[in-house]
Order: C-alpha cells, then structure tokens, then sequence
C-alpha cells in the first residue's frame, strides 16, 4: 500500500505527496502529458528533442544541472510514444532547489539558438548510436509503420528520420512548449522524506505563480481494425533470421488489458514458459523467443518476437507460433498457469515499489491514467483475472487478419 | 514578487555526516558467514550467494560463464524444466552470473516463499548434472548471440581495448571465440562447480524483510557439513602482456549500420590502473568525476554539450579485484572521431596545467557525496556496499575514510594525481568502425 494525498493549484497542477520518513531523500517527478503521438507527422522525433532542450537553461537559471549536483542531486528524463518524464532524486534538505529549478523552467525556457543547436547534433548522434549504428536497429522502425496505417505510433519516439531532427526551428521549439508544457497539462509527484504541508507550501510559492495555459485536448483517432494479415519480408545482412508477429491489444486504461498482459505472461515469462518450452527446448526451432508488449497508454501491440536456428525456414517458424497460439484459445490455460502468472506479478509490483524514484514515477503515471489510488488496486486487477477471461482475450486479440508479421531475415534464408 | 534570480538556501552535502546502517554478520554452522540487513518496506527478500568462481579461476575459456548459465540446466533429482517451473510457480528469480573475479547465485522472492525454494536453490549449487542436451542448447544458443554481437562496433571496440591492455592469456584480457564454446565439456563444467562453489569459500548477503526462522531455514539448507568440498587446483598468476603498439584504427569487416550516413566509431582510450587498495585509488575517483565521470563532466560539457560529436561519453576505472584499468569511452559520428579524440587529451592537458576552481570541486564534491547518501537509501543499496566492501577486503574503515578523502581532497591533490596518472603516452587508443 502506497500512502499518498493529493491537491491540484490553482493553474491547474496536479500535485501528488507521498510521504516516506524513512528514507534521507526527496524524489520530485514531473510528468507532463505529451509523448510521440501529439507529434506532426512532417516534424517527429520532436517530443524527445524537446526533453534535452529543457536541460538548455530556463528563464531565470541559465544552467540547470549546476545548481542540483551542488546540492547534492541526480536527475534524468525520458520521452515514450505516450509521455515525457522529467525526474530528480536529491537530500531531503535541499528540496527547495528542485521546485526553483523544476517552476522555473516550467514557466519558461531561456530559447537559446546555441542550445537548439548542439541538441539537435546531440539527438542525432543518439539517433545513430541506437538506431543505425547496430543490427536489427531499425526492426521496430519497419513493424510500427506495418501496425499502425493512421495512428501516431507508427514512429518511433527518436523520429522517423534524420532530417526532421536536423531542421526542427526555434519557432517550433516555442510554440511546443507553450502548447503542452503548461501546468495544466503536468503532474508533479513529489515523494520522500517531506510532508504534504511543506509540498504545498512549496508548491504554492514556486508554481502556483505560473500561467495555467490551455489544456491540451488530445484528439486522435484510434487505429482502424486491421481486416487483413499483412507480412513484410526484409533482407539484411544480419546472421540470425527474426521472425516478429504483432497483435493489437488492449489499451492500458481497459478492463481487458490485465488479461492481455497475462497471455504474454504464460506465453513467455520464464523458461517454463509455454514458448521456450516448446518451440525452444521441444522443437528446437528457435534460439530465443520472447513474448512483450508495449504496454502503451492507447491501444498497444503485443509482440512475439523469436530468433530462428539457421536451418529452419520463417514458414515454418511462423507455423510453429500458430500452433502455440491456437492452442491457448482453444484450452483454458491450467489454473496452476494462472496462479504462477499472479505470483510472479505481485513479486514484481512488490520490488518495484521499493525505489523512491519508481513510486513517484508510478504515482504520477497512474494519475495520468486517471487516479494516482489505481496504483493500489493494480495487484488486486490482476487477482481477479480468470482463466476464462484470459481464453476469452486470447480469442479476441490472437486472430490471424489482425496480426502484422515481419520475417527478418538474413541474407541467404529466404 | 517571487525572486527566482536567487537559489534557494542550500545545505551543502560536504557537511553531512554519513553513516553506513550496519549489517549482521553471523555464521552458518559449516561456518560460511552471512551479512544480513534489515528493511521491512515491502516483504521481500533478496539472497545472494557469491563464490570466488568467475573468469580469474577458470581453466578453460568461458566455463566460468557457462557454469553460471547452466546452474538451472537440471539436478540428479529435476529436469532444467522443472527447475525453472517450481522457482517460477513462486513468482521468485533465480539468477546466476560469473563476472570477472565472482560468480553469484541470487535468488529474490516473497519472503512468504523462501522455505518452499531453499532445498531446491542448494541442490543447484551441490547436485547439478550439466545434461549434454542443455549444453549443446546453451553453446548453440551463445554462438548465436557472439554472432550478432560481433557486428557492433563498441562490443568488438570493448573486447580489443582489454586485449591491449592485458592480453589474450589474462583473464582481464580474453575473449571468447566462438571455438571456445564448442570445447565446453560436462567435465570442465562439473570441475569448475565442484572446485570454486565450495562452501569453504562461499559468503551470504541477505537483504529485505526476514525472520530469525528464515535464517534458521537458510542455515539448514547450506549450513551443513562441508559442500563441494574438493581440492582447489593451484593456479599459476595470471601474467599481464599488455600490446607494443599504442594506436588502433580498426575497421570491424562485420560491422552492421542501417545506412553508411549513420556510422559512428566506437572511441576506447585505456591505461593500467592500480587496485583498489592503492591510496590513489579513492582521489581518483574524485578526478574522475571531475573529467569524465558524470553528466556535468568535462569531458560531456566539452564532446557533448558544446560540439555535439556524441550522445555520450564516460571514464571509469574498472571494478576488477586483481588489478584495475582506466577507461574513457564514446561512440561518435565517423567523421568527428579524431577530433573527438583530440579533445580527450585536451582535457587531460587543462587538469594537468589548470588547478580546478573552488566552484567546480565543491561542486563536484557536493554531487558525489549526495549520491552516496542516495545509495544508502534502503536495505537492498546498503548490503550492496557492504558486498563490495567485504568482497574486496575492507571494513566500514574504508567507507568512513573514502567520505573524508571526498569532503577534504585539494585542488593541489587534484593536479598532481592527474599528473602522474594523464601521461598521453601512457593510454592505448582504439577507434573502431
């Protein structure tokens, strides 16, 4: 159980308080409710760009990292296809420098061209270190654009290209900011060693001043129901030929997704899994495979993604998965599946929730998705599944015309 | 009007006082210690078995990592499915690895859990058979993934620089091949498991929510007589025969990149480094700090934040036990890798000549002691300390006198240790494309 209060400032800012006396730290999350999806398809990649642009200098500080690591602090961000996540971990003492720091950037950045600059080098030479630079770099790039004909996850976070990085404008820059990064538009969690009365006395002073901004109404269109199995066939000079299938899921907010995250649960958390087992172990047909998810706040993929051996055509391979698929929608999965499906969650949730800087995350997280408090009802979600409903899921998101498969091959396995 | 030109007040960590929890040491009746610490958060646990079995006391090239792998490859009693079913009909993780000096075996669950998997963790440890079947899966499986591997230029850029360094017949300095694994017998398995996992030399760290039952449980199921409990065959120190040559341009033949435009070298520069217990060894992490140790280094705010040649780029001294390494690694753009490296002894120069400023060093200070006082947040960070100081045979001493030698070390201190330890001629250097 993760204790918390809760209370919203006047612009708008959703503040959330998780009191902790135990540790000597304060952890303060920022979580501002833009991700790769709110992007223009001519300008992607732009989100992400944005997050190393808020390090550039705000208004009244020209550099942000100085201050913090004086006192004492450690800070980092990430961008998804959903969200941007700004977060810091610092002496509970010092605390007061990270609202200075975190209100002061929120009410506006410094816009400097040298900044825009060098990040925009930056980005692309991250662009490249992950997604050029290495084999099989650029699969998830292929699989989105098969997925997703109309809905904003068809790009990757980094952007689809080079070139959109590359002639991002100051202007852009600004009118980004001043659309989205409002308070309105943000949730800060702070969590640690500081009470709610001290949050909010803090609060108000530092961010409570800012403008709230218009909210940003979200307005996209829900990928319409694919009706046929597409397949897209790669060859590249890679030595190990992957086969990856793409199922539409739940997205994060349904009743329906726990379900969903359990099939990729039975289908391959662990190696007594029903894919290692079989398709790795029995038939010896891959060397690795792996059934995820993205687990995205709109309707998400599950993937299943295996490494053939050299010897065995993608044909085959492909069936193989088939079999494996119709059989957890024809048979109810055991009860002992369930049971161990269950147990490895609330382990999970149990040593995730240890970390200051991951309740804050998570506390910040679920109040996106609606109510901070969904946090503590998240094992109780997965308790009530049944193996019914996991038969019944399996049937409704497994079906072959919904599914995007993609042969990676290498050169010389056709 | 709210003032936002000002900071707000802040306390500078240089004043804290830190204190390190202290951990339980106790001993199992067969005498193998236990070091256990405390923390009731959420009821969990995690136990760590580490023996002195990684690539230092291996016979053969990559048993040590195999052994590690395979530990849940099946029993006299289970198969590897089995195995993996009953640990995950728990919910718990059993992982196992064998680094360079240490193999751990680890298993975390819901303390609830604990004695249902005891009985079956030490059967891994004392009666695993290494089943030719799950070999062959395994070297199949590893030569697959040292395949793909090979064509990433900063895993290949990785291996060289250590070869350079140490050489090919060191531990510190080998590789694998994929030669290597094809000679990976049953035998060379079971002898390493029977030889470097004996309880003579084992050591338990327990961290999370426990009980003095759990301890008692843990007490009978490795506590007993003597386990593993053969010889240890005698090894000969390892030589070091570091390369002639100080300068590599490398092109992997292998290496994969989606489009030619895209190409990044990898950039590893590496110079011996003395050992832990050498005095050096703690100011150093302090003047490493300062030139490539974290987000606001030199070496970032120069390669990064101001010319834009890479994403990142980091120096560190290598964790081994034996002997240690300096390193400085980046990947950048193919065509600003020279000037990139250019500006590394660039900033070697500026430390050497250049006494830091007051500003810089508190603040660096400031940073490295407000980490340390993050990573002592909860029993899971702290036994990890202690791991690392019990692993590498010091006392809390060392923790108390590393905090000093962080709040009081000089400026004069910083100059003169970059002197002796930035000698350009000093450093094998390595691009990789």
């Amino acid at each position: 159980m993760i204790n918390f209060n809760k209370f919203t400032l006047q612009n708008g800012l959703r503040v959330i308080v998780h009191e902790d006396p135990s540790t000597p730290m304060v952890a303060m999350n920022i979580l501002y409710d833009v991700g790769a999806k709110d992007e223009d398809p001519k300008q992607t990649g732009f989100a992400h760009l944005f997050e190393h642009l808020m390090f550039g200098g705000s208004v009244h500080i020209p550099d942000y990292d100085e201050p913090l690591q004086n006192a004492g602090g450690e800070n980092n961000a990430y961008t998804t296809n959903d969200l941007t996540n700004y977060y810091i971990q610092l002496p509970a003492q010092n605390i007061e420098t990270a609202f200075w720091l975190e209100s002061d950037r929120m009410q506006s950045l410094a816009f400097g061209e040298k900044s825009l600059d060098v990040q925009r080098k930056v980005v692309c030479e991250e662009f490249k270190e992950h997604y050029i630079n290495k084999p099989y770099s650029d699969a998830w790039k292929y699989l989105r654009e098969l997925v997703y004909t109309q809905h904003p996850y068809q790009w990757l976070t980094i952007g689809k290209e080079l070139s959109h990085i590359e002639n991002a404008q100051l202007s852009d820059v600004k009118r980004f900011f001043y659309k989205h990064y409002r308070p309105v538009n943000a949730i800060m969690c702070v969590a640690g060693n500081i009470t709610t009365e001290k949050v909010k006395e803090l609060s108000e002073k530092w961010f409570e001043p800012i403008e709230p901004g218009e909210p940003y109404i979200r307005q996209i269109a829900d990928e319409p129901i694919q009706q046929t199995a597409r397949h897209l066939v790669l060859h590249k000079d890679v030595p190990v030929s992957v086969i990856y299938k793409a199922y539409p899921m739940s997205a994060r907010r349904d009743k329906t997704y726990y379900a969903d995250d359990m099939i990729s649960e039975v289908l391959s958390g662990g190696q007594s899994s029903r894919l290692y087992q079989q398709l790795v172990k029995e038939k010896k047909i891959f060397s690795q495979i792996d059934c995820y998810h993205t687990g995205s706040v709109e309707k998400g993929l599950l993937v299943i993604e295996g490494k053939m051996l050299p010897h065995i055509k993608p044909e085959e391979a492909d069936l193989a998965i088939q079999e494996e698929i119709d059989f957890i929608k024809k048979e109810k999965i055991s009860t002992l599946e369930l049971e161990k499906a269950k147990n490895k969650i609330e382990s999970m949730i149990a040593f995730e929730d240890l970390g200051l800087l991951s309740r804050a995350n998570n506390l910040a997280f679920y109040e996106l998705l609606g109510d901070a408090a969904l946090m503590n009802v998240e094992f109780d979600n997965y308790n009530k599944v049944t193996v019914e409903e996991i038969q019944a899921q399996a049937n409704s998101i497994l079906v072959e015309h919904k599914c995007s498969t993609m042969y990676y091959l290498a050169k010389g396995n056709s | 009007m709210l003032d936002r030109n000002t900071p707000p007040v802040t306390y500078s960590p240089i004043d804290f006082d830190f204190k390190l929890p202290l951990c339980q040491e106790g001993k199992l009746d067969n005498g193998i210690p236990i070091y256990s610490l405390y923390g009731n958060v959420e009821p969990v646990l995690q136990l760590d078995l580490v023996f002195p079995a990684g690539q230092w006391y291996e016979s053969q090239n990559g048993v040590a990592q195999a052994t590690a792998s395979l530990l849940k490859s099946g029993t006299s009693k289970y198969t590897s499915f089995q195995i993996s079913d009953l640990f995950e009909q728990y919910g718990a993780s059993v992982k196992s690895n064998a680094g360079s000096d240490w193999s751990t075996i680890s298993i975390s669950c819901l303390t609830k859990h604990i004695g249902q998997l005891l009985p079956l963790l030490a059967d891994l440890i004392t009666d695993t058979v290494f089943p030719q079947s799950e070999i062959d899966l395994y070297i199949q499986n590893a030569k697959q993934r040292l395949s793909v591997q090979l064509l990433k230029s900063e895993f290949v850029a990785n291996r060289k620089i250590d070869e350079y360094l140490f050489g090919l017949k060191h531990p510190y300095g080998k590789y694998l091949v994929a030669a290597d694994y094809d000679a990976i017998t049953q035998d060379a398995l079971t002898q390493h498991l029977k030889s470097h996992y004996r309880s003579a030399d084992c050591k338990l760290f327990l961290a999370g929510s426990f009980s003095e039952d759990d301890i008692r449980l843990i007490n009978q199921s490795f506590g007993g007589s003597a386990w593993n409990d053969t010889e240890k065959p005698t090894q000969v120190s390892p030589q070091i025969i570091s390369a002639t040559e100080k300068k590599y341009r490398v092109h992997n033949d292998a290496h994969v990149v989606q489009n030619e435009e895209g190409a990044q070298g990898s950039i590893r520069i590496a110079s011996h480094f003395p050992d832990k217990h050498h005095t050096d060894f703690t100011p150093m992490i302090v003047v490493n700090t300062i030139f490539g140790g974290y987000f606001g280094s030199r070496l970032m705010a120069n390669i990064r934040e101001e010319k834009g040649y890479t994403y990142g780029i980091h120096s560190y001294m290598y964790n081994h036990k034996q002997c240690s390494a300096y390193l400085i690694s980046t990947e950048a753009g193919k065509d600003v890798c020279e000037a990139a490296i250019k500006e590394i002894y660039h900033e070697m120069d500026v430390l050497k000549n250049e006494k830091v400023e007051a500003d810089e060093l508190d603040l660096v200070k400031n940073y490295l002691l407000g980490t340390i006082l993050g990573d002592l947040d909860g029993a899971f960070q702290v036994i990890h300390r202690w791991k690392n100081l019990i692993l590498n045979d010091f006392t809390q001493e060392r923790f108390y006198k590393n905090i000093e030698i962080y709040k009081s070390i000089t400026a004069e201190q910083i100059q003169a240790l970059a002197n002796k330890y930035y000698q350009e001629d000093s450093f094998y250097e390595l691009v990789v494309t």
